[in-house]
């Protein structure tokens, strides 16, 4: 099926099987693998992408529903002579050991700094009032993207260092 | 994942009668429970209406002085609308209880709705399960049933009904607008939309075939305070073993049953006079439990006592 998606900027036209899922698009049709396939069902986050600048699991998302859509993953998340605030955060803090989930974690940083600037609650969030950036937040906002190596702490860190550079210096993707 | 066509609906009615046309067909929209279930090779769709583009996302006032919800607005967009979090906040809470935010930001007041049970036997193939494989027998009974349904269960299903949503969605009295194949539109209270299994545990709603959920209209909400509160194993992204929703004098309760279960007697009760925890052990004199799951019963009675006890307290 004729499937347009821009990724990372660049517009993509491509001719897909329904049942490819965004994830595997990414990976197998673009050689884009830093979303990675942990458990494809969900439940680890580590396939975290934006999706027109929302994070989602592309691994429970179908390529084909995404015509037209605007699609960045890692790869399109800062440059190697040039790292985005989030990606040079993780790596002053030491917020990964393996690797594996950390495209997944950056990405759904990202989003969910959307999210909170955008007043989206959680279940921290008191009825009624906006919610404020502080730990207890980012425990619970990024309770979808598991680390196996639990670098957990860290990776709050790194996100607090990441909020620092943002009130800043501001950030774009 | 089997193969199936793919078609991209472009209006409702449109959508329900193309439904009712390929056998095997199905409705999706955010698509998180229907594809994790199509990779398990439990959904088994010959045919995809996507509905996840048609103009049904919108959240808006009604004449009545309620709240107007499209069927395929995201649970995110819903739980952190202004007009529900200030007049239905119980909705609001509900939904941050349930998923992971990247979950929630694909899911669907539909499909919230429409999402299948987590009992570990309707996910495993190897299995028999009557939802999942009629007549096929029901594997929790004598199984790991410690998430299994206080009430209203049958021998042929204890399964339960994992939505935190459409918990709060019963308490708030909200009704869900459908149109079928044919065009008709009807609407249906929440609380009616689920079944209880009995002797087919397969069917799961009230809707008929090809019928395709548009929205869900709020009530004014009821006068008094609102609430929601889960129990669960981990304190984040975690079903739950239980949950009760408050809205003023209306209480329903979370993963006890095959449907989100308006506690009726203890609401009857509540309006007599009787304190929290008799109402709520009024409720529960028509709870069953088998073994494992006996602990959802006192958990229940705390619970709720609990939670009605707050929204009294805040009034």
């Amino acid at each position: 099926m004729r499937t347009t998606i821009t990724v990372n900027g660049d517009m993509r036209a491509l001719d897909l099987d329904p049942r490819m899922t965004l994830l595997d698009m990414l990976r197998e049709h673009l050689k884009l693998t830093g979303a990675k396939k942990g458990c494809d069902h969900g439940q680890c986050g580590a396939c975290t992408v934006l999706v027109n600048g929302v994070r989602i699991n592309s691994c429970l998302s179908l390529a084909v529903m995404h015509d037209g859509d605007e699609v960045t993953s890692i790869e399109g998340v800062g440059t190697a002579d040039k790292l985005h605030p989030v990606q040079v955060a993780f790596l002053n803090q030491d917020a990964f050991q393996c690797g594996y989930c950390t495209p997944g974690q950056i990405c759904s940083t990202l989003g969910m700094l959307r999210e909170l600037d955008a007043g989206v609650p959680s279940q921290e969030t008191p009825p009624g009032a906006a919610p404020v950036f502080s730990e207890a937040e980012i425990r619970e906002r990024m309770s979808g993207n598991i680390c196996r190596c639990t670098a957990y702490p860290q990776i709050i860190e790194a996100i607090k260092q990441a909020r620092e550079a943002q009130s800043l210096q501001g950030f774009g993707a | 994942m089997r193969p199936f066509t793919y078609e991209r609906a472009t209006s409702a009615a449109g959508a329900a009668k193309a439904a009712a046309l390929t056998r095997g067909a199905r409705f999706i929209a955010g698509g998180t429970n229907l594809l994790d279930l199509m990779k398990l090779d439990i959904e088994r769709p010959t045919h995809l209406i996507d509905v996840s583009r048609l103009p049904m996302a919108a959240i808006a006032a009604t004449a009545e002085g309620g709240l107007s919800l499209g069927a395929a607005a995201t649970n995110s967009d819903v739980a952190a609308n202004a007009e529900i979090r200030a007049r239905y906040p119980v909705l609001s809470e509900a939904i941050v209880a349930g998923g992971s935010p990247q979950l929630r930001n694909k899911a669907t007041v539909g499909g919230n709705l429409l999402q299948r049970t987590r009992c570990a036997y309707f996910y495993d193939t190897s299995k028999p399960c009557n939802k999942r494989a009629p007549g096929s027998g029901c594997s929790a009974l004598e199984g790991l049933n410690r998430n299994a349904a206080i009430f209203g269960a049958s021998p042929h299903c204890i399964a339960t009904h994992p939505s935190d949503m459409s918990v709060a969605l019963v308490a708030l009295g909200a009704r869900v607008e459908l149109v079928s194949p044919s065009g008709d539109t009807r609407t249906l209270p929440v609380a009616d939309l689920h079944r209880l299994p009995g002797e087919t545990p397969q069917i799961e709603t009230e809707l008929i075939p090809g019928e395709l959920i548009t929205a869900v209209v709020l009530p004014p909400p009821p006068a008094g305070g609102q609430l929601y509160r889960k129990v669960r194993d981990r304190a984040s992204y975690a079903g739950g073993l239980a949950s009760v929703a408050v809205a003023g004098g209306q209480v329903a309760l979370g993963m006890v049953a095959h449907k989100p279960w308006r506690a009726a007697a203890a609401e009857a009760a509540l309006a007599a006079g009787a304190s929290p925890a008799e109402a709520i052990a009024k409720e529960l004199e028509g709870a069953s439990s088998l073994g494992r799951n006996d602990f959802k019963v006192p958990l229940v009675a705390r619970l709720t006592a609990a939670a009605i006890s707050e929204v009294k307290g805040r009034g």
